[in-house]
């Protein structure tokens, strides 16, 4: 009852936030949707890793690493250390840029006014809205999950759900993106912190790592978990792309959009790579050694059923039933809100489609000139409670864990989005043709990644390399084929 | 330094491939940390770092003048 009530009061924090934001807000479409572009240095590396890491970070990847044991964090983790620094370093800054002097919200106003399209952006705001779908769902699944499991199953999972999506929608409703940076700054801050924590609790719990550790390599059935074995190198390699949907997914890209100065990055891009070791290492690990906690009946059954079949099992709660079994109820109810925190970054996805929606289609099919920029906003809100309704009805019948659904779809579908971005900020040559191309491409594959086996490969690779690949190849094939931009355009975004 | 930097950043992806760890789990760090896990940890604080050189000699400076430049300056 204490960890539940706990939860629960940080859930009343958060929205207090967003309605703290409301107030400080000027009912402009900017303040509303980029915070009016002056977020400070700390609050935008905050809420910016806050944004990205989600339920699939912390819920999504224990789990899988119960499942794979230590692959798990050169698989997500490493890579993303790697690469999504470097998306930001020369992406991220060129679209603050791009977007700051021609004044930008959204990617695809980017796109139709550098490749001069109209309804080919519309597409792609389509194709975007698609794939950033699941990933809204990833986060009410996780909410739904943690209250379950914390409250001992008194709050069921389509309670934990709904609660979880109307203070979610609420705080974004109210707050924009304001509310939601704030927010995501304050959940990063009470992750890092309890999550450090919550390894040293459970590690004595269970009476140490190390002698976990030597009992698992002594185990012919879970010494693989330690190393690699099992794991193809060509699909680890395949892994390596995914990490490049970072900036193609919209709630990261309008992020960029936020800072106050370019000089905001540099913090953000020296220290990402520390923040997501911080936050993976603590969650593989625990995910790796709860295969040794016989002692929960609920992860007992999990072993004995993943012993049995030789086939991984949804273990999404892995993190909260050791938590749940191994820290004292206060601990628990901290631990446990610092990972609602986490859960809850859905919030700047709900927010990022309900500004694309507004920009992209509301705006651009000339709605704000008939009715104004408070219907804008308006129409941006009541966007958000249909999303949000949305993502949590199909929560409830979603059937996949949490990590299958984020690599499956919003991965590979936005790390094939990544050429567009490059394309556009870096190559005069390339058109809308190409563009399009690129896009439908993406579609396509994503849709017939929907119909294929779970684990599909190509040749040994997950399915990202090719989609990614085709649609860079698609991208600049059909650009040498088609007319350019106008020179004006052209000159416009090359003059730096 | 336009073709180093990509070349470090290639030489650094190709890093994290690192199949000489792929099938032992030893030594352990700390005790429990396996090879595997201890070299990717590693990796992550060394791009940190390289992050921290490229912020120093790739930063895009002339990119934040030009963004806030009015149009006819």
């Amino acid at each position: 009852m204490i960890p539940t009530l706990f939860v629960l009061a940080y859930l009343v924090i958060v929205l207090y936030i967003g309605v703290f934001a409301f107030r400080q807000s000027r009912g402009q479409a900017e303040d509303y949707f980029l915070a009016g572009r002056a977020l400070g240095p700390w609050v935008f590396l905050l809420s910016l890793f806050g944004t990205h890491m989600t339920a699939f970070a912390i819920l999504g990847s224990s789990g899988h690493a119960f499942n794979f044991g230590i692959v798990t964090f050169g698989l997500m983790a490493s890579s993303s250390a790697f690469v999504v620094p470097v998306l930001l370093l020369f992406l991220g800054t060129k679209l603050w840029a791009v977007g700051k002097k021609f004044g930008h919200i959204t990617p695809v106003q980017i796109f139709r006014d550098r490749w001069e399209c109209g309804h080919i952006g519309t597409l792609i705001f389509f194709l975007q809205a698609a794939l950033l779908i699941p990933y809204i769902i990833i986060g009410v699944m996780g909410g739904g999950t943690t209250l379950s499991v914390i409250s001992g199953g008194l709050i069921p999972f389509w309670a934990g759900g709904l609660l979880v999506a109307v203070v979610v929608m609420s705080y974004v409703f109210f707050g924009g993106m304001r509310g939601t940076a704030w927010v995501n700054a304050f959940q990063t801050v009470l992750f890092l912190t309890f999550g450090m924590i919550a390894v040293f609790v459970i590690s004595n719990g269970m009476g140490g790592f190390s002698a976990i550790a030597e009992k698992m390599l002594n185990d012919p059935k879970t010494a693989h978990l330690l190393s690699r074995e099992k794991f193809s190198p060509l699909a680890f390699l395949s892994y390596t792309f995914n990490p490049l949907s970072a900036i193609a997914f919209p709630h990261i890209a309008i992020f960029c959009l936020t800072a106050k100065k370019m000089t905001q990055f540099k913090k953000t891009v020296m220290l990402y790579p520390l923040c997501i070791l911080l936050i993976w290492l603590p969650c593989v690990c625990l995910g790796v050694f709860a295969n040794q906690a016989q002692e929960i009946p609920a992860l007992a059954a999990k072993i004995d059923m993943k012993m049995a079949t030789g086939r991984p099992v949804v273990a999404d709660d892995v993190m909260l039933q050791l938590l749940g079994h191994f820290a004292p109820e206060w601990l628990a109810g901290l631990l446990g809100a610092g990972i609602m925190a986490a859960v809850m970054a859905s919030d700047s996805q709900i927010l990022a489609l309900s500004t694309m929606f507004t920009e992209d289609i509301f705006t651009f099919y000339g709605a704000r000139e008939r009715f104004g920029q408070k219907a804008q906003v308006t129409t941006g809100r009541l966007f958000i409670v249909l999303v949000t309704a949305f993502a949590y009805f199909t929560a409830l019948n979603a059937k996949a864990s949490i990590f299958d659904l984020a690599v499956q779809f919003s991965f590979a579908g936005f790390s094939a989005m990544m050429p567009l971005y490059v394309g556009a900020l870096y190559w005069k040559g390339s058109t809308k043709w190409g563009a399009l191309a690129a896009t439908i491409w993406v579609a396509g594959a994503t849709i017939a990644l929907f119909y294929a086996p779970r684990g599909f490969t190509v040749m040994g690779l997950a399915p990202v390399v090719p989609m990614t690949l085709g649609a860079a190849f698609l991208l600049w094939m059909v650009s040498i084929l088609t007319p350019k931009p106008s020179a004006n355009t052209v000159e416009r975004y090359f003059s730096v | 330094m336009k073709i180093a930097i990509p070349l470090l950043l290639l030489a650094y992806y190709a890093l994290h491939q690192d199949f000489w760890n792929w099938t032992s789990a030893r030594p352990l760090l700390f005790g429990f940390l396996p090879i595997g896990l201890t070299y990717h940890a590693l990796y992550a604080m060394g791009a940190a770092a390289l992050m921290a050189l490229l912020v120093k000699v790739a930063w895009p400076s002339r990119l934040e003048a030009w963004a806030e430049k009015e149009p006819g300056e």
